[in-house]
């Protein structure tokens, strides 16, 4: 077995405060995150289309769809980085529909990206560190010397071999092939300690040995926190998923555990049809 | 890190040694553009921003230190002070309106800005128009010092410029630092790990257009004019050349950029207005050959040779 930094049984590593939650709404306190009539319109085109998503605390949950389905506009309403046409976003139980992308990040929502979101030119070990440095408040502070992040570093060194990436931090990012860059997002996204993980198809253009190791790193580090996925690998999405919502052309078709989802003759139709029958 | 201790060093003896090879006004031409580029390098190579305004803050530094010394008689350092917060307060009202765009949108908009300055310091009157602001006295440094004397005025810019570029090389390596490159590589990814982008933009634009003002203002000492010339979109134009040309997101580049292109312009007058076609020419080569700028190219080629800097 791999040692890994990253896992449930070392509480020590989870020390960042945790955003305040909002117990006074009982219903709230099961789904960490709902939204309500979800919409996205462009230009009249509706991408997404009164999505009512509820995401159970702690688990791991799928938005699956086939191409064009609206999943990844469902993260950027989630995030932010598009304005709902129509509908809220609860998290906690607190409305976050008008806050900004990066006020989001900071509750402990924090996403990854279709394509790789990695910083190329910087090392391996910066990109964890820019995500780390921020709880040092001194992100501003242009005449300190980037020794003070020094202290940075093994907390990095941690993060990076639980993505069995410690061997390239000094590497430059743009140098690594496409898999391990995407451990690096997962590294990074970890780093913020997020109460919340959103994962737009982690696996996608990865060898098979890579698929492997990244559902297993996620199943792994979801154990104290909330996964909500898109992902087009069924066979990831089978063995790490809890919840499954199947969006087509901007809707939910079905929402369900993948036994019965699978199952589903909708979906059957819509979406698996080839791959499963 | 090596490598960036001996270019430290290279640049100090060559910046003592300097006026006793090369005419002293020439040099203090030289250090003046090369605080410019490095301070535009720390926006466009580090940040990711490409301002055609800058100009407007290099000008207006330059009137506004000529008018306090001139007109209100302070000493230079409080010149080259108010010639500096003048560029800051300038660089926040330019960066609050231009972040918010990205690309050619940001571009434009700090152009449109800096030709707006243009024509007002071709309005005011105590800018002097299009004969410039003529005559400023040079003063005593801290009441001491006698700028009027060239030697003394050389090693005060060169300290000018050593400070300023102090500045500029701490801030590109300083937690601050760390998130403007984040930024430059990947902004949406910045924004998705917290960052409110816009204030850190805002934060080096602001940097950027102080030390260029600083640049402006020694320049204005060192000539004793400010001039159009100095607000003019050729010289937005000029400085981006420069900085390409050195090597932009490098820390030296932008220094052997301002130097070349100096020189050029210094050595190649007898051409006329050929000189402008050579640094065309020049400049059209490196864009298409040498992307990465002179010591952006060379740091490339000692990395391939395996020797680490
Ligand atoms: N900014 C935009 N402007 C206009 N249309 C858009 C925009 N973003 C997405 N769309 C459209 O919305 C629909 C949903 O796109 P989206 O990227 O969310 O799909 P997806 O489910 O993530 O697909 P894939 O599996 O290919 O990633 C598509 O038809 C797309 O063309
Ligand atoms: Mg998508």
């Amino acid at each position: 077995m791999k040692r890994f930094g990253v896992g449930a049984g070392s509480p020590a590593q989870f020390s960042f405060p945790r955003v305040r939650q909002d117990l006074s709404d009982a219903m709230s306190t099961d789904f960490i995150l709902q939204t309500r009539d979800l919409t996205k319109e462009f230009k009249g085109f509706v991408a997404v289309d009164k999505v009512n998503l509820q995401v159970r605390r702690g688990s791991i949950h799928a938005l699956i769809g086939p191409n064009g389905a609206g999943k990844t506009t469902v993260f950027n309403l989630l995030t932010k980085f598009l304005t709902p046409t129509r509908g809220t976003i609860h998290y906690n139980g607190q409305d976050i529909t008008h806050e900004k992308s990066a006020q989001i990040a900071r509750r402990g929502i924090v996403r990854s990206f279709q394509i790789s979101a990695v910083f190329p030119h910087l090392s391996v070990r910066d990109n964890v560190r820019v995500a780390l440095q921020r709880k040092l408040g001194t992100t501003f502070h242009f005449w300190r010397s980037e020794k003070s992040l020094d202290v940075l570093n093994e907390r990095a060194m941690e993060l990076l071999e639980a993505v069995d990436l410690q061997s390239f931090a000094d590497a430059t990012t743009v140098e690594l092939p496409y898999g391990r860059k995407r451990a690096l997002e997962i590294a990074t996204t970890l780093a913020l300690e997020p109460e919340m993980m959103l994962l737009d198809e982690p696996t996608q253009g990865m060898g098979h040995e890579d698929v492997g190791r990244v559902a297993d790193l996620i199943k792994r580090v979801s154990a104290n926190r909330t996964v909500l996925m898109v992902e087009h690998n069924l066979s990831v999405v089978s063995h790490i998923c809890d919840t499954i919502t199947v969006l087509q052309r901007g809707a939910v078709l079905a929402e369900g555990p993948y036994e019965q989802v699978s199952r589903d003759p909708r979906v059957l139709e819509a979406y698996m049809g080839t791959e499963h029958v | 890190m090596k490598g960036k201790n001996i270019g430290w060093i290279v640049l100090l003896v060559l910046g003592l040694i300097a006026p006793f090879l090369v005419y002293p006004v020439l040099v203090m031409k030289i250090l003046c553009f090369s605080l410019f580029a490095c301070a535009f390098n720390l926006l466009l190579g580090y940040t990711g921003l490409l301002s055609f305004g800058h100009a407007a803050f290099l000008g207006w530094a330059g009137y506004t230190c000529g008018y306090a010394m001139k007109e209100l008689g302070l000493s230079p350092e409080l010149g080259l002070l108010a010639g500096t917060a003048a560029a800051a307060a300038l660089g926040f009202v330019f960066g609050s309106l231009a972040i918010r765009r990205s690309g050619i949108y940001f571009a434009m908009v700090t152009l449109a800005l800096a030709q707006l300055m243009y024509f007002l310091a071709l309005q005011f009157p105590f800018t002097g128009g299009e004969d410039g602001l003529q005559g400023v006295p040079r003063g005593r440094l801290f009441g001491l010092v006698d700028l009027a004397d060239t030697m003394n005025m050389y090693y005060f810019v060169l300290a000018v410029f050593l400070g300023g570029f102090w500045v500029i090389d701490r801030a590109i390596h300083s937690p601050f630092g760390q998130v403007m490159k984040a930024i430059r590589e990947n902004e949406p990814r910045a924004i998705s790990l917290g960052y409110d982008v816009d204030r850190y933009k805002l934060l080096a634009f602001v940097l950027s257009a102080a030390l260029s003002g600083l640049a402006g203002a020694t320049k204005t000492l060192v000539f004793q004019l400010a001039s159009l010339t100095d607000v003019h979109w050729h010289m937005s134009g000029e400085i981006v050349l420069m900085t390409l040309l050195g090597g932009m997101g490098t820390v030296f580049g932008p220094i052997v950029g301002a130097t070349v292109v100096v020189g050029l312009q210094n050595y190649g007058a007898e051409l006329g207005q050929w000189v402008n076609v050579l640094t065309g020419v020049i400049f059209v080569i490196c864009v298409l050959a040498f992307r990465r700028g002179i010591v952006g190219e060379l740091a490339a080629l000692i990395r391939r040779s395996g020797i680490r800097m």
